[in-house]
């Protein structure tokens, strides 16, 4: 039996032990028994312990069956294969798989006896699978069945498994950052066995494919991680160039200045922008705004580079604008009324008031939204991705192409992976810098802007 | 109780030579009438209380004085406020130096979240009234003395503001108004927030500013108003009902309304 | 500038000149701020759309051609595996060679290569269709080449000349063009097929059917955890310090950047759990991680938002908290809550970068068929057309994107008026 089979027997258990455990009760209420819960309370607890104990071992089969299934198989492999190296292995058991999927190729590989040992596992697994799941469907039904007796509390029952469920999911937001921290980590820690941290950290030459030097870590490249620093925050830089002020001021133009006619156009308007997906901006960047730089880059008798570090960060601050204008609309909406009333009260013009009472009072909020803006230049990604390149130059010219973090995970990671080479574990150090960075920016800002609020509140 | 038709305001709203004149003020909050036709002077140097009920505009009306009410999209005015024989409400005239000449102190202190000295020197600042930074130094002690406050801040003016009591902020507030020179101090219920030391303090103030200013003052104690004002206006759901000196509004109103006012049948 | 004779009204009308150019000014920043914004959008879009509205449409030529069984040695008896592997291709090209008679190899090659390499496959499926059109002589809108394609869309008409076509091959073009054999019509094919090397032949249908599977497995996912959550944070859980962590998590999640979702999808999913890469699947639970703050935020603005005096009243009546919570708040959040869902699918639909991660950029030709089979997602197909030279994947890109902004558009107005609706009840 394969998943969607089980999921819908699952599905249907689910029904049916709702029913059988609503009626049980409503028969025995029928008897004349006074019932501690109503009978729905009955059958949603039969339905719970028909389904749950099936459904955790089955996310559990998932998870397992695979590592088994290789295990066994690996042992069924020649002998020269399985001395050699991990990769080899690998590489073996993938084969073993295609095979098995095509029986027309059955007979014509070595392979072919492992693939069909496979095939014969997969169909034993699959017949242990549905059995263990069907039967503890019939216990679940069997056990609850004759629990549900006049005295049984089904209400408290219930409500304390799915006070469980509830609990479970929002712990599920916690073993995110736990799940990204310790991939990224884990993966990192490989690296930094192979490739100094210091070297990592501090190095300027980042070529991840080629060695320069004889004496640099193994064959293959070098990975000083500095221009890519360097790049990310070039690009961040322009980025940010464009998007606070224009952000800052549309929204400053947008509560203070604009008409209420002209505010709810203008708004969702503006917000538009933050919807378009990155991607689409990186194609902009990359086959509208880069040719245009470079064009008036060459007519004023500038060289600029085809993926300039401009194009990248003009279109990403473009990207940003909106952003930073709805989260600076919120901070200066905070500010009391009190305050421009006060200013005004001693003549101060508009413009007046905006700057020396409305932005100072603001300043902590503007400052926390400034941070998440920086945060989320970091760490975007198809923008660099498709307008900037992936020379790992360390320039501050923004006309030169440059490199960024997630550009070179992108590229590292894309295509063929090798998890015991530095370069591909190199992605995953590129990764935790990343991870740790945008983490405390975000932290920061967060706190700052909580802090201002309750201030104002 | 409905708006009285064709009310002609008893006792004596106008006088010769006043500060400011006000003549068939009213007020419209959209389709909404807040004012109904109020004509009052305000004479140099005298302070005058505006009483009345919740709601019953004279906050409003007061707002009208330096045109605070801009502020607020949907509010409309007509009528002539004169300043000195000029209509404020002329198109040609700018708020900024209007609301330079007649100042503001709110009903919650609201201080900047600025240093105390630079809270009082906002005002020179933004209009240029010093030409240096000694000249700025005395109009801010100046102002700091006038409004009482002076010693109790002298060794911290680089402290913020927000850091002081509720009635020292306010009384900040005042010195802030002070320090750009106003002519006319509108002043709505600056003692609502204030507990009774404070309010004192404010009220004597108040009664030290007259010499130099032109003090309307909205506010809800009657006992405040008795004490602090020469002449006192009596509002009505948007009316003016009668304005007389305020000894005579407390001991022998001339209205059925203001005698059923003050002596707290409704408030 | 001031003077100490000066009153005070006379030095602030002296500062008014200043002041009033320092409002000017300042009111026309703002205004510029606003008018750049919303110029950029309007730039952005117009850009896309006169670069994608010509991927809708696409050129072909009409030819009538004999099914010539003889050659194709099939008759309308064959087994569908027979006609399924006859020479039409043979066929197409011995058609034009006597039709256009080109002199030489090298000429007819370049004759040839005018004709889409789908062309085959187009007179295939017809045969397959009908098999009794075997013998006949049938009349045939064949593909085009892109560069064809393109010249006769974009060039045609303007006199200019093509850098992709020669002297000889826009002859023979403007001889199908004096015959009225060359035409454009509405380009189904980018709508029904799967990826292809080939610009003529490539469409969006796979990339849309995995994205659609992608949304529905982080639907399925996302919506009764990111509930689930917002209820126990809202209304269950005890104000300790482990829930406080709870909070603050969510809050930096959803400002993580996308990407690092993408290492924890290959690092957990795929290395650890063994969930197959470039699936449907593994990018559902990838995107699941990513839109839950969303959901789980809005679910719980949406609690928030229900009236105190409903609990209370519900409470009163005896009911437990559990029945309060589901009988009472919840359908009442529950507008506010699918609002925040829609809101995180339209992102997922967008989110192209961890789907790298998790080998969705792989080149995928099949329509997948449920959420294990490899697969690729509209933005990730538009980031792969677009590093494509040719210019008629540009225009592609562009009509890939015009679809994707479409849907986006549609969530998105949901949204919007599921929030009205949510407006005017309270």
């Amino acid at each position: 039996m394969n998943y969607s089979t089980l999921l819908i027997a699952l599905l249907i258990a689910l029904g049916a032990a709702y029913f059988l455990g609503r009626n049980r009760a409503r028969s025995l209420a029928g008897q004349g028994e006074s019932m501690h819960s109503l009978p729905t309370h009955y059958g949603a607890l039969t339905a719970l312990w028909t389904t749950l104990p099936p459904l955790l071992i089955l996310i559990m089969w998932v998870m397992l069956e695979p590592r088994i299934v290789d295990a066994l198989l690996t042992m069924q492999l020649p002998e020269a294969i399985r001395t050699a190296s991990e990769a080899e292995v690998r590489l073996a058991l993938s084969k073993v798989h295609n095979i098995a999927s095509d029986p027309s190729m059955m007979g014509q590989s070595e392979l072919g006896s492992v693939a069909a040992h496979l095939v014969d596992l997969e169909q034993r697994a699959a017949i242990l699978k549905g059995g263990v799941i069907l039967s503890l469907i019939l216990l679940g039904v069997a056990v609850t069945w004759r629990r549900i007796q006049p005295d049984l509390r089904a209400r408290g029952e219930v409500e304390r498994i799915v006070r469980v469920m509830l609990f479970a999911s929002s712990a599920i937001a916690v073993l995110t950052t736990l799940g990204i921290l310790v991939s990224v980590l884990f993966e990192a820690v490989l690296f930094f066995q192979k490739v100094s941290p210091i070297e990592f950290l501090f190095g300027t030459t980042w070529s991840p494919q080629v060695a320069l030097r004889a004496d640099q870590s193994g064959s293959s490249g070098s990975f000083g991680a500095v221009p890519l620093f360097a790049g990310t925050l070039l690009i961040s830089a322009i980025a940010m160039f464009i998007a606070v002020p224009v952000g800052l001021m549309a929204a400053i133009y947008l509560s203070e200045y604009a008409t209420s006619r002209v505010r709810q156009l203008a708004k969702p308007a503006l917000e538009v922008l933050a919807g378009i997906p990155t991607v689409v901006y990186g194609f902009f960047a990359a086959l509208t705004v880069a040719p245009f730089i470079r064009g008036v880059g060459e007519s004023v008798g500038l060289d600029v580079s085809s993926e300039s570090a401009l194009a990248a960060g003009l279109v990403m601050g473009i990207m940003i604008i909106p952003f930073v204008s709805s989260l600076s609309d919120d901070v200066i909406n905070a500010v009391p009324q009190s305050l421009r009333d006060g200013s005004y009260g001693l003549g101060a013009t508009r413009s007046e008031t905006v700057r020396q009472v409305v932005i100072p009072a603001a300043l902590p909020g503007i400052v926390g939204a400034v941070m998440l803006a920086v945060s989320r230049a970091i760490g975007e990604t198809m923008i660099v991705a498709m307008a900037a390149g992936l020379a790992a130059n360390l320039t501050a010219n923004p006309l030169d192409s440059v490199t960024t973090v997630t550009v070179q995970i992108v590229t590292l990671l894309v295509g063929d992976q090798e998890f015991d080479s530095p370069k591909t574990l190199a992605a995953f150090a590129l990764g935790l810098v990343l991870f740790i960075v945008t983490l405390v920016l975000n932290f920061v800002a967060i706190k700052i802007v909580q802090k201002y609020r309750e201030q104002y509140d | 109780m409905s708006i009285i038709e064709n009310h002609e305001t008893v006792g004596s709203p106008l006088s010769e030579g006043a500060k400011l004149r006000a003549r068939d003020v009213c007020v419209f909050y959209g389709e909404k009438q807040a004012i109904y036709n109020v004509s009052l002077d305000i004479r140099q140097n005298e302070v005058i209380a505006l009483i009345g009920p919740s709601g019953c505009g004279k906050s409003t009306f007061l707002r009208c004085l330096n045109r605070m009410n801009d502020t607020i999209d949907i509010c409309n005015v007509t009528g002539e406020i004169l300043l000195d024989g000029d209509n404020i409400y002329d198109p040609r005239v700018d708020v900024v130096p209007l609301r330079a000449t007649v100042g503001m102190v709110f009903q919650k202190p609201n201080p900047f979240p600025k240093s105390i000295y630079d809270n009082i020197a906002y005002g020179p600042r933004i209009h240029g009234l010093a030409s240096s930074r000694v000249e700025l130094d005395e109009i801010v002690e100046k102002s700091l003395q006038r409004a009482g406050l002076w010693n109790e801040v002298k060794d911290r003016l680089h402290a913020p503001g927000t850091g002081l009591s509720g009635g020292q902020q306010q009384r900040l507030c005042i010195a802030r108004t002070i320090a750009v020179d106003p002519e006319v101090i509108l002043m709505d219920e600056p003692c609502s927030a204030l507990d009774p030391i404070a309010t004192a303090k404010i009220e004597e103030l108040i009664d030290e500013l007259r010499e130099n200013y032109t003090i309307a003052i909205v506010t809800h104690s009657m006992q405040q108003a008795a004490r602090v004002s020469q002449r006192t206006a009596y509002f009505h759901l948007g009316q003016l009902i009668e304005v007389n000196a305020t000894d005579k509004v407390f001991t022998t109103p001339e209205h059925q309304l203001t005698e059923a006012y003050i002596t707290g049948r409704f408030g | 500038m001031t003077d100490s004779t000066m009153t005070t009204r006379q030095k602030v009308e002296a500062s008014m000149r200043r002041r009033r150019a320092a409002e000017t000014r300042f009111r026309l920043y703002g205004m510029a701020s606003v008018l750049f914004g919303l110029l950029c959008l309007v730039v952005l879009f117009g850009d896309i759309f006169s670069k994608g509205t010509s991927a809708f449409s696409q050129t072909v030529l009409t030819t009538t051609i004999e099914i010539d069984g003889d050659y194709l040695d099939i008759t309308p008896d064959s087994s569908e595996s027979d006609i399924m592997s006859a020479n039409y291709d043979g066929l197409i090209k011995r058609h034009f060679k006597n039709d256009v008679q080109p002199k030489g190899r090298s000429e007819a090659r370049s004759l040839f290569s005018l004709i889409s390499s789908g062309a085959g496959w187009q007179i295939q499926s017809q045969v397959l269709e009908d098999p009794s059109i075997i013998g006949k002589t049938v009349t045939v809108d064949l593909l085009v080449d892109d560069d064809v394609d393109q010249w006769f869309k974009h060039e045609y008409g303007n006199d200019s000349g093509s850098v992709r076509l020669s002297e000889k091959q826009l002859e023979w073009i403007t001889g199908w063009i004096d015959s009225d054999a060359l035409k454009t019509q509405f380009n189904t094919t980018f709508f029904v097929n799967g990826d292809s090397r080939e610009p003529e032949l490539a469409g969006i249908r796979g990339a849309i059917t995995g994205t659609l599977l992608t949304l529905l497995v982080t639907f399925l996912l996302s919506f009764p955890i990111g509930v689930a959550a917002a209820i126990y944070l809202e209304e269950f859980a005890p104000k300790n310090r482990l829930t406080e962590i709870v909070e603050i998590n969510i809050n930096n999640l959803a400002a993580v950047p996308s990407i690092t979702f993408g290492l924890l999808g290959l690092a957990i999913f795929i290395n650890i759990f063994g969930v197959s890469r470039s699936t449907p699947l593994v990018g559902g639970l990838v995107l699941t991680l990513m839109t839950l703050p969303t959901i789980i935020i809005s679910g719980r603005a949406a609690i928030k938002a229900v009236p105190p005096s409903i609990r209370e009243a519900a409470l009163g009546l005896g009911a437990s908290k559990m029945q309060t919570v589901f009988h009472h708040v919840l359908p009442l959040a529950m507008p506010g809550m699918l609002t925040g869902t829609i809101i995180g699918m339209a992102q997922a639909l967008g989110e192209t970068a961890p789907l790298l991660m998790i080998g969705m950029i792989a080149f995928v030709v099949d329509v997948p068929g449920f959420i294990n089979d490899p697969s690729t997602v509209l933005p990730v197909q538009i980031f792969l057309w677009s590093d494509s030279p040719e210019r008629a994947f540009t225009e592609r890109t562009s009509g890939a994107i015009m679809v994707l902004l479409g849907f986006l558009i549609i969530m998105n107005t949901a949204a919007v008026m599921l929030r009205r609706r949510l407006e005017r009840r309270w």
